[in-house]
């Protein structure tokens, strides 16, 4: 299937998404908006898929929503519910790895497709900016859910009412990212972080995933039900009996995937 | 011999009587056959000794989507009274053992309806529940506007049958729909322990909370408890009473006979 925003690969089990209006620094419309459920969707149902990566064509990662498209009849409220909130929901019931590779700019709903990604990749010419705030409106698209798990309350509230870009350095020192990564080697680096994630267990990493988001919410005696259950699951998996088989021959183990 | 089962396999172990819909490609559409085979092998584990408690759930992705629609829309109103297809429903209604339900996926219309009849329900992570007949034109048929009020309440059981939105399953364990959420691919076996674990109780006695529990929702408080109070006194007639009782005294475990 050919799609007009966005360029979709698989390759050696990491699907890369790149976002592609490259003229617009990859800014988001409804189109491009739509594209991404529909590839999001079908990494998740795709074995061969074990591994994510979202990243942007050009110099940009993603400007956000594009402000062409903005104008007073526009319901701001609806537009959520029915485009980015979906987006970000799919994407948070991914339970694979998911990597956002940030070549340049993320702001807006860029910085907040990024926070929603399991790990953050920064090329040293990225840069994150909660913009929001410039043009009177709050972080959207799931933003200050992830922002505050992830900086804290106080860092969270200073990149969003401050609204000051921060370089991939600063981001790095706040824990926003877990590696810079020089122009000169950011393709392989990549390629290689993606291609380790895409051959771990990955039915263990989508339990982990899903304990991480369910400790924020639940009890202690109800985490730790999920966490039996979660152990359960994996401990049903082939996955899991290659690694103790692996440890036990002093050999590496071959996951594959469930 | 009985005839097999066209749209349903049946088997029992442990005490548990297990249905499982199987019409995986239609996501368990409910057509007039399968419904009246659920209640022909819920009549026949009802009867069946070596089954204590029942558990029902769904092959494939989804519990149930709903009723077979091409099999009704062209139905009159003579028809449909003729037929009398929700009689099979009415049977449901008097089955005396623990129900248990295991749902996931899509809930809708006549399989929500079939949740509603189970007495306990178990459901997987992403579940999603709705009464969806107002898009069609019509309305639940089989008892959701009645089971759904008098589970939830008229606010929410008119604005979920009014706008046929989706309920998810968190919202459903915080109304009292569904008793507990487990990970999908533990829906079975969890749901299977939870029955084992009911068809290790003195049958007798759960049989009798079920009907005491069952008039709680019918009769008045003083009328019920009347009626409580005899199922209470009859329970004093059986041996698993008596064994109850003496093995606490002995302190040992029980060994319940359903006698």
């Amino acid at each position: 299937m050919m799609y007009e925003t966005i360029q979709y690969t698989v390759q050696n089990g990491v699907a890369t998404l790149e976002l592609s209006r490259p003229d617009k620094l990859n800014a988001f419309n409804s189109q491009m908006i739509c594209e991404i459920i529909t590839v999001v969707k079908e990494a998740s149902k795709d074995k061969q898929v074990r591994c994510l990566v979202f990243t942007g064509a050009g110099r940009g990662f993603c400007s956000g929503q594009d402000l062409a498209d903005v104008d007073e009849n526009m319901d701001h409220g609806q537009v959520l519910r029915e485009q980015y909130g979906p987006m970000m929901k799919q994407l948070m019931s991914f339970e694979k790895p998911i990597v956002a590779a940030v070549n340049g700019i993320a702001a807006g709903a860029g910085f907040s497709l990024a926070l929603a990604c399991d790990f953050r990749l920064a090329s040293e010419k990225a840069n994150f900016l909660n913009a929001f705030i410039n043009i009177g409106l709050i972080p959207d698209s799931g933003n200050l859910y992830f922002l505050q798990n992830l900086v804290g309350y106080a860092k969270a509230a200073e990149l969003s009412i401050l609204g000051e870009k921060i370089s991939a350095e600063k981001a790095f020192q706040l824990g926003l990212v877990t590696k810079v990564i020089s122009t000169q080697t950011w393709e392989s680096e990549v390629v290689q972080f993606s291609e380790y994630l895409a051959n771990l267990p990955t039915k263990a990493i989508g339990l982990i995933k899903r304990n991480l988001k369910l400790a924020n919410h639940l009890s202690f005696d109800s985490y730790l039900e999920k966490e039996a259950e979660g152990q359960r699951i994996a401990g049903l998996t082939n996955d899991h009996q290659e690694g103790v088989q692996a440890f036990v021959e002093k050999r590496k183990p071959i996951f594959i995937g469930n | 011999m009985s005839k097999p089962f066209e749209f349903i396999e049946v088997y029992s172990r442990d005490g548990v009587g297990v249905i499982i819909l199987n019409r995986p490609k239609q996501l368990n559409a409910l057509n007039r056959k399968l419904v009246s085979e659920i209640v022909t092998a819920m009549e026949r584990f009802d009867q069946n000794d070596e089954v204590i408690s029942i558990l029902i759930t769904g092959k494939g992705r989804a519990f149930s989507a709903g009723a077979d629609i091409d099999e009704m829309s062209s139905n009159n109103p003579v028809q449909l009274e003729l037929l009398n297809q929700f009689a099979d429903w009415d049977r449901l209604a008097l089955i005396k053992k623990p129900i248990i339900g295991a749902v996931k996926g899509f809930v809708f219309g006549g399989g929500f309806e079939l949740a509603l009849c189970c007495d306990i329900l178990i459901a997987a992570n992403g579940t999603q529940f709705s009464f969806p007949e107002v898009n069609l034109g019509v309305m639940p048929g089989a008892g959701g506007t009645q089971r759904l009020t008098k589970l939830v309440g008229r606010a929410k059981a008119l604005e979920w049958i009014w706008t046929g939105d989706r309920i998810q399953v968190e919202e459903a364990l915080a109304v009292g729909i569904v008793n507990r959420i487990v990970s999908e691919e533990l829906l079975t076996e969890e749901a299977m322990k939870f029955a084992i674990k009911l068809a290790k109780q003195p049958p007798l006695a759960l049989r009798l909370i079920k009907d005491s529990v069952n008039k709680a929702v019918d009769y008045s408080l003083y009328e019920g408890m009347q009626y409580e109070r005899k199922n209470f006194y009859l329970l004093f007639s059986s041996q698993d009473q008596k064994e109850g009782m003496q093995a606490f005294i002995e302190k040992r475990k029980p060994q319940f006979k359903g006698e």
